[in-house]
């Protein structure tokens, strides 16, 4: 049984533009988990994930995948170790096709006779997407581009997805169907999951474990069932 | 009317050299925003590697086929003059990815001089004109009082060849979509495993390669100079903005226009030192009324 964890962070400190953005963060997330992590605007969420996949550099501690040290290694190296990241605000290519915007994210996949089953796959996971595979993606509503963003990383075929607030701007009704969504994938597709969320009470259905961020520092770690009932933590995220 | 035709034919055969030279310019400004000042001069530079790789391939004692001599001589000056922008890419350009675009700016102005003054002083070239040697036979044609030339004819077909591959290129291959989407959102693109300097690299490849072709055609039919580069890098940069920089066949459609003001001035206005009067009173017009060039959309605010 190896046991090392699919993803360690270890005393991670990141500061850019001279603000000390995340203070000595430690977590694991083993694979086939999803993973939540919960806290405030402005906590370092995004930063953390940022820094994962090679867009951020960060100053001191560790990030290892699978036991590999992800120190210095370009963003696009990493998508092709199996990481795979829908970005805040989604990032989709507004000027390319749906369909251009989901083959654009095969890019490193040297498995090209599996291509024809990643699309079906997406497309059975969102037939939105399929409907409009030939429009430009910027006539996309904004819960199609979610769809997207998370389409697109199903297509790199990472084993592990980052997911940044997956929920920001949709309504409530496309909120529990994209965060459904991401179970199925994990349950599915085996796909393990570290999910950014400010909609707390949807993220903590969902996942395994969870660990509170606030302010660059980890407060709160543990089963997501517990930190449900947490006192603390309905008071801060969970609406009391 | 055979005049006319005649003068179609001309601002044909001036275009399309102008059409190649702007997809350079409006490719590296649509990744990287950047207005590569030194493109004109990298145009000059593939005029003397096709002037050099001919020379060099005709004093052969063996005969070469005349076919086989120009296809080496477009492949060679192709890939030298790729080579170079590469290199100035990668010394010059990618040092500044994050500096102020002005200090790109500058610094592609004085990559041109650099380059338009190591050819006058590097003793092999210097500063007198040359004339690329004739590859192929060039005969010419008369039909219906219209006279054309194979070399006429064949810089506006391969041009447009050229042309046509590089437009499928951009909408139809990976590498196209991925030029595009750097276009859009850079900083989105390496979580699609895509190395944007990768790109960036292919890009500049391509802008020489179709400048190279542009030059090596531009070189049999004119004399050539290491100052040529800056008017025709000018012309070209003019269709690039006028067709709508950043479209691919906005520096195409410009091109031919700019073409045809060059041939078709001379004709309507007494001299023909009034082109480039008539080609930047153009570019100020639209540039008033169509900020955005013919083809190009209004940026939009990307967030």
């Amino acid at each position: 049984m190896n046991d090392t964890p699919m993803l360690t962070v270890d005393n991670l400190i990141v500061s850019y533009n001279g603000i000390r953005a995340l203070q000595g963060i430690s977590l694991t997330v083993q694979k086939g988990e999803i993973v939540t992590l919960i806290g405030a605007n402005g906590a370092g969420k995004s930063t953390l994930l940022r820094a994962i996949s090679g867009l951020v550099a960060f100053q001191s501690g560790s990030i290892s995948f699978h036991g590999v040290p992800l120190n210095s290694i370009a963003a696009h190296k990493i998508v092709e170790m199996g990481i795979s990241h829908v970005p805040e605000g989604r990032g989709i290519f507004a000027n390319l096709t749906v369909f251009e915007n989901l083959k654009l994210a095969t890019w490193t996949r040297k498995d090209r006779e599996n291509l024809d089953e990643a699309f079906r796959r997406v497309f059975d996971l969102f037939p939105r997407l399929k409907e409009r595979k030939n429009q430009p993606a910027g006539t996309l509503s904004g819960g199609e581009q979610q769809m997207l963003a998370v389409g697109r990383a199903l297509m790199t075929n990472g084993s592990l997805m980052l997911l940044d607030e997956p929920s920001m701007g949709l309504a409530p009704v496309l909120v529990r169907d994209i965060i459904r969504t991401i179970q199925e994938i994990n349950q599915q597709d085996g796909t393990t999951i570290l999910l950014v969320e400010q909609n707390a009470r949807q993220a903590l259905k969902i996942a395994h474990r969870a660990y509170v961020l606030e302010t660059g520092v980890i407060s709160l770690s543990g089963e997501a069932e517990e930190l449900r009932n947490n006192p603390k933590v309905q008071a801060a995220y969970l609406g009391g | 009317m055979q005049y006319y035709v005649q003068q179609i034919l001309n601002a044909l055969q001036v275009g399309s050299v102008y059409a190649l030279i702007a997809l350079g310019y409006t490719m590296v400004y649509g990744i990287l925003t950047l207005i590569n000042f030194a493109h004109g001069d990298i145009f000059m530079v593939s005029t003397y590697i096709a002037f050099f790789v001919s020379t060099l391939l005709l004093g052969l004692t063996h005969h070469l086929p005349p076919l086989f001599t120009f296809v080496a001589t477009l492949l060679a000056a192709m890939a030298g003059t790729s080579l170079v922008a590469v290199l100035i890419e990668r010394l010059a350009y990618k040092p500044l990815r994050t500096a102020p675009r002005i200090s790109c700016v500058i610094t592609a102005l004085g990559v041109g001089l650099l380059l338009e003054n190591f050819m006058v002083a590097f003793k092999p070239i210097g500063p007198d004109s040359r004339i690329i040697p004739a590859l192929f036979e060039s005969r010419n044609y008369s039909i219906a009082g219209v006279t054309f030339s194979t070399l006429q004819i064949m810089i506006i077909l391969i041009s447009g060849i050229a042309m046509v591959l590089l437009d499928l290129v951009v909408r139809k291959t990976m590498i196209g979509m991925a030029m595009r989407a750097i276009s859009w959102d850079k900083f989105t693109v390496p979580l699609m495993g895509i190395s944007v300097d990768t790109i960036i690299s292919i890009t500049f490849i391509l802008g020489a390669s179709v400048a190279a072709i542009g030059g090596t055609l531009y070189g049999m039919a004119y004399s050539i100079d290491p100052y040529m580069g800056i008017r025709i890098g000018w012309w070209a940069f003019i269709s690039a903005v006028v067709g709508g920089i950043g479209n691919i066949r906005g520096a195409m459609l410009g091109g031919y226009i700019l073409g045809f003001i060059e041939i078709f001035t001379p004709v309507f206005l007494p001299t023909s030192t009034y082109r480039d009067f008539v080609a930047f009173s153009l570019l100020l017009v639209l540039l008033i009324f169509k900020p955005t060039g013919i083809l190009g959309k209004p940026a939009v605010q990307k967030v």
